[in-house]
């Protein structure tokens, strides 16, 4: 009873306890100047190579990497996707472009049909043996590429396939498998076992319910495995230039050719613009789905 | 006519023994519940009659056919499960439709069943709606119709108002036993509340451990237990349980302490072997004050801890040194430090083998 007579004098004198900090409070100050040094630190070269492949070659010359051009020109970036020359041809990275177009997309959609079915046969129906295959997968993932290089090779040249764009294809498939695999597998054992018991009894088998339940429950995940796939293939150097031949060269192959060439005046305009094309699809991947990405890493996360 | 017979059921998850030899005949149209803790196989038993889980041994029959390698569609049963288990990216209608599409059954049939199952349930302004525009309730009655539509012989519910708040338990919980009424199917429910168990059951088994303890009639396991463990398990709170002897010097009594309960009215159902017992008596079936004296026991009790629950009150009292727990009239006024005289009806009590726990 005595409780609301000791209450009442501390309503009527306002808020109690420690004030909100202010913007301005020297710890807002410490960590936010942190983040712009460390934002800085990451965004000072791409600023330099924007700017760069902007100028045009006398103004370069001048030395002064980081003065915004005086005269905006976009000549380089034509050049490097048209003319520039690697090797033999000189059709710029335009060739490279369409070759790692044709050699992401069936190797984007190929792998990830494989993996998520791989997952959901993993995740919930339950075959002898399901962990032995999956801890020889995972097992994969850990293995450097760098140590298989020959022996694909040898395995593509008996398929007949080495120097291929399908040769590509196929290693690109099998070296996202692990990865994959254990992402689609973890985000589907975290779909509540009941939905599947409930579609069985519904009389739904193996691909009815795959296709009409869990795909449609799963968009997060494909989409953190589209990303990842794209990113990663397009990125990918190592096997583009030792699986295939220089008419079907990935853009980064061709990117290196033309940064690397060494005769005549190096054009540092022409490679930056040709650096930037070359980054531009993972990047334009990134900024439309990154919500969805982190979202979907998250949920993929929740069970191991 | 037998609906679901289970014969000589093992399960076992690699050396661990789940389900130990279980036999049980399901009648047609009975209403059997499986009760029992967290763990004791019930939700497990039902689903391998589901057919969702593989027995390692013994059989399963619905409706005289052995189904005990069949597919769950093929089983002639429908399941309600306790996360209502609703496709998330159907509507309504198109959860309800699932199982017919998957049975290829003509769209004008699927149509009148849809129609026919969501006027049973009062679901017909729900059926455009996703499941997450629904309340839990309405998810519930959704999942019923789900196995509705099917027309299925057997329906098996796997704790289906768990999720559920108190109050619409209690009204789904009548629906439930509405629409058995009105549709005479076979019902296996799995729960952990007795509640449910005794509302709703024709014949309750109780299980622990992988096995069946008893299974018989709700009156007949809140009435005559089997075993200590159905005895404790059923009613809440509890039985009071009290460790003694009998004596048979003159009339047969229990004895513990100085107190002796004449026994010569109780109905004994074994041979006594040794003579230490565990007598059982409800806290429902003691009366007190003057009624006390009327029985053909009576005694004194120390009152420790009055619990008040609206109809009726629960008083925790020391009888001889143990707790004594007994139920009186929610306008009793009874406080703590009364001493109060207490009586029963020998005839009602329970009395189990100590070493066995067997009833006697």
């Amino acid at each position: 009873m005595s409780e609301p007579a000791l209450a009442s004098p501390h309503l009527a004198s306002g808020p109690r306890g420690r004030r909100p900090r202010g913007r301005f409070s020297r710890r807002n100050i410490f960590l936010y100047g942190t983040l712009i040094v460390v934002a800085a630190y990451y965004l000072l070269p791409l600023y330099v190579m924007v700017v760069t492949s902007l100028k045009g070659m006398p103004e370069i010359r001048l030395g002064n990497i980081f003065a915004p051009p005086v005269e905006i020109t976009f000549e380089p970036w034509v050049k490097a996707w048209s003319t520039a020359c690697t090797g033999l041809n000189c059709d710029g990275l335009s060739r490279g472009f369409w070759n790692s177009v044709r050699i992401t997309v069936p190797s984007v959609i190929v792998s990830i049909a494989i993996a998520s079915v791989n997952g959901y046969a993993l995740a919930n129906w339950r075959f002898k043996g399901a962990d032995v295959f999956f801890t020889i997968l995972i097992f994969g993932a850990f293995i450097p590429y760098q140590v298989m290089l020959y022996p694909i090779v040898i395995l593509l040249r008996e398929l007949g396939l080495y120097g291929t764009l399908w040769g590509l294809i196929l290693v690109h498939t099998i070296f996202g498998m692990p990865i994959l695999t254990l992402l689609f597998r973890n985000y589907f054992t975290s779909l509540p076992e009941e939905l599947f018991k409930a579609a069985r009894v519904d009389g739904a088998g193996f691909w009815g319910i795959f296709f009409k339940i869990m795909v449609p429950m799963s968009l997060p995940i494909f989409v953190v495995a589209i990303i990842l796939q794209v990113t990663g293939i397009w990125n990918d150097f190592l096997f583009g230039v030792v699986y295939t031949k220089p008419d079907i060269y990935p853009m980064t192959v061709q990117l290196n050719n033309i940064v690397n060439s060494v005769q005549g005046v190096k054009e540092y305009n022409v490679n930056m613009a040709a650096t930037l094309l070359t980054g531009i699809v993972p990047l334009l991947v990134y900024f439309v789905s990154g919500k969805l990405f982190v979202r979907g890493i998250a949920a993929g996360a929740v069970k191991g | 006519m037998t609906s679901v017979s289970i014969k000589e059921l093992c399960l076992n998850f690699g050396e661990v023994k789940v389900l130990k030899n279980l036999n049980i005949d399901i009648g047609d149209g009975e209403f059997l519940v499986l009760l029992g803790p967290s763990g004791c196989g019930k939700s497990t038993l039902l689903n391998c009659i589901a057919g969702l889980l593989d027995v390692s041994d013994g059989q399963i029959f619905i409706k005289g056919k052995n189904v005990t390698w069949e597919e769950p569609k093929d089983r002639g049963i429908g399941m309600v499960f306790q996360s209502y288990a609703l496709y998330p990216q159907m509507t309504v209608e198109g959860n309800l439709a699932f199982g017919l599409k998957n049975a290829k059954v003509p769209k004008d049939e699927i149509a009148k069943r849809i129609a026919r199952a969501a006027e049973v349930l009062q679901i017909e302004p729900l059926l455009k709606r996703k499941p997450a525009q629904l309340s839990g309730g309405q998810r519930q009655r959704v999942a019923i119709g789900r196995a509705l539509v099917r027309d299925v012989d057997v329906f098996l519910f796997d704790e289906p108002l768990s999720n559920l708040d108190a109050k619409l338990r209690a009204e789904l919980r009548v629906e439930i036993k509405r629409l058995h009424q009105r549709l005479k199917n076979t019902m296996i429910y799995v729960t952990h509340d007795q509640i449910e168990a005794l509302t709703l059951a024709d014949r309750i088994a109780i299980m622990r451990n992988g096995i069946v303890q008893q299974l018989a009639s709700p009156n007949e396991i809140y009435n005559r237990p089997v075993n200590r463990y159905v005895a404790g398990f059923m009613g809440s709170p509890g039985m009071n349980f009290i460790e003694g002897d009998i004596d048979r010097s003159g009339t047969t009594a229990f004895t513990f302490g100085d107190i002796r309960v004449p026994l010569d009215k109780y109905p004994f159902e074994a041979e006594v072997g040794s003579s230490r017992v565990v007598f059982g008596i409800r806290p429902e079936h003691v009366v007190c004050g003057d009624a006390a004296d009327a029985e053909l026991f009576s005694t004194e009790v120390d009152i420790e801890v009055v619990e008040p629950m609206g109809a009726d009150t629960l008083v925790w009292g020391v009888l001889d040194g143990r707790e004594f727990r007994f139920r009186v009239d929610g306008q009793s006024a009874y406080r703590s430090g009364d001493k109060v005289r207490v009586g029963f009806d020998p005839a009602r009590a329970s009395i189990f083998d100590a070493s066995t726990e067997l009833r006697l």
